[in-house]
């Protein structure tokens, strides 16, 4: 299984800090859920678990190696928006990951090896119930939908680690339910680490087996440094491993 | 009283509405004409509607005695083979660099600027040098065109291409994309529907260099017909050829509209969204 040290990460942006002093360690199939206020850098956290954004001091290992520097197809992400492919059908996006892996230079399939990468494709349609809308734009879809078919996109590469950023602050209370439900149906069937970021405590507390707080802290040494967030709650919710 | 804002139109009444400043341009023109006549049958500033219609048959059905040719069809195909050649390359150059500089940041810092100042220059004063460097005959005239609207496409395209969410382009990435994979099946395939937008916006400019070009030096052409019977106060000619390029710019425009439509379903109702 996965195992994600953070060693004194910090990050600035313009000379004011963002995160301080961020150390932690998460190994096997954890579902981290990420809580805070709104600007106490949890999305900035999430991005640099991503390598979308880089740390500006600390180290952040991944099985015991310095983490990529650009995002791969190890880390998975689902975000709020803009996770699909408009100008793909839902199949289409689906295939995309295997698609790219298989053939360099036109990042297509065809004939036996397309068929192959279809049917796995369905498979994951399936799982996340999409399987009726294979050949539907996702414009024609509804913000349920588009998310369900984001998760699908990002399983089907098989990550170590999935990241999901507010992956269903969009959505309607009954859709959200539905939502909870798939992601940890999923999150159990796939061997993989969880980080999702929210700002809703109560579905903080229902999906994960460990809720990290984030919040600013008072400032450490001079007056004129802006305070930084870090973790101030670590809390492990260890009876739902147990189920 | 309702208010003005909510008076709508009936489906017949709108196209009754639209054909109305039509026909009365026509009526205007037809009484001005028949007033011009009566002082003087040999007027030739406002001839009659029967005048172009002559005038079209010399022009459009039979053949010139001197060249053989039907002149209309003539100037028709070699003036839109030049439109078509120039906003080829154009939209060629404007697809290539609008991606390289909106995706690649080196590629962007480094013809950025330059681009920002070729689409400054007046086109119509590099004219001369065009003359000068590629000669007087086909050459010149579609360079003029590419030089004319290949920068507000590259220009165009690259903000298309930023304006695309940088959430897309890391999830590409998550899902294992190359930088050329990135282009060939997240980019390139969205900008495409936006680079015919481009190409409709640039036909008015397009047209405007084309006819420019061929006013000064061509041998055949609808802009250098105009402009060679000019010198014979010939508006029985001018006035049907302005009419024809005017349809020909239309039915341009239509055509890419209806190419957009078909050929990317998924892009309406994206439009739509935003």
């Amino acid at each position: 299984m996965t195992a994600i040290s953070i060693k004194n990460l910090y990050k600035d942006y313009n000379n004011s800090a963002v995160l301080r002093d961020i150390n932690i360690d998460i190994s096997g199939q954890e579902f981290c859920v990420i809580v805070g206020a709104s600007g106490c850098g949890k999305s900035t956290f999430l991005r640099m678990l991503l390598s979308e954004i880089t740390p500006t001091g600390g180290k952040i290992q991944i099985d015991g190696l310095p983490i990529a520097t650009e995002p791969g197809p190890d880390r998975g992400v689902v975000y709020q928006r803009y996770s699909v492919f408009p100008h793909m059908t839902v199949l289409e996006n689906v295939m995309l990951g295997p698609s790219l892996a298989r053939s360099a230079f036109l990042g297509r399939l065809f004939g036996k090896a397309r068929r192959l990468i279809h049917e796995e494709a369905m498979r994951y349609l399936q799982a996340v119930g999409l399987e009726h809308a294979c050949n539907l734009y996702p414009a024609s879809l509804s913000g349920g939908m588009q998310q369900r078919l984001a998760i699908a996109q990002a399983l089907i590469m098989k990550p170590k680690v999935l990241l999901l950023d507010e992956p269903f602050g969009a959505l309607d209370p009954g859709t959200r339910k539905d939502m909870h439900d798939l992601i940890l149906r999923l999150w159990k069937e796939n061997q993989m680490m969880i980080f999702m970021v929210t700002h809703d405590l109560q579905e903080g507390f229902l999906l994960g087996t460990r809720v990290l707080v984030f919040d600013k802290i008072a400032s450490l040494n001079t007056e004129r440094d802006k305070p930084g967030a870090t973790i101030t709650y670590d809390i492990p919710l260890t009876h739902r491993r147990k189920q | 009283m309702r208010r003005l804002i909510n008076w709508q139109p009936s489906s017949v009444g709108a196209v009754i509405l639209g054909a109305l400043p039509f026909v009365l341009l026509l009526v205007v023109y037809m009484v001005a004409s028949d007033i011009r006549q009566s002082e003087n049958p040999n007027d030739k500033l406002l001839p009659p509607l029967s005048a172009f219609a002559e005038a079209m048959d010399r022009m459009a059905v039979q053949h010139d005695p001197r060249s053989g040719d039907i002149l209309l069809w003539a100037d028709t195909v070699a003036s839109l083979r030049r439109l078509a050649i120039g906003l080829g390359f154009a939209t060629i150059i404007g697809f290539v660099f609008g991606i390289a500089t909106g995706l690649l940041p080196y590629a962007g810092r480094m013809f950025s600027p330059l681009i920002g100042v070729l689409s400054m220059v007046p086109p119509m004063a590099l004219l001369p040098i065009l003359f000068i460097v590629f000669g007087l005959g086909e050459l010149s005239k579609i360079v003029l065109i590419v030089i004319g609207v290949a920068p507000f496409m590259m220009r165009d395209l690259a903000m298309r291409v930023k304006e695309l969410p940088p959430e897309q382009l890391i999830k590409a990435q998550t899902l294992g994309a190359s930088t050329w994979q990135i282009i060939v099946r997240i980019v390139a395939p969205q900008v495409m529907p936006r680079l015919l937008d481009a190409v409709r916006l640039s036909l008015g400019p397009a047209w405007l260099f084309l006819i420019a070009a061929e006013a000064i030096a061509a041998t055949e052409g609808l802009g250098y017909r105009i402009f060679l019977v000019r010198r014979y106060l010939a508006m029985d000619i001018i006035l049907p050829y302005v009419a024809w390029i005017t349809v020909l710019a239309f039915l341009s425009d239509y055509l890419l509209q209806t190419i957009q439509r078909r050929a990317f379903v998924w892009f309406q109702p994206e439009r739509n969204s935003e």
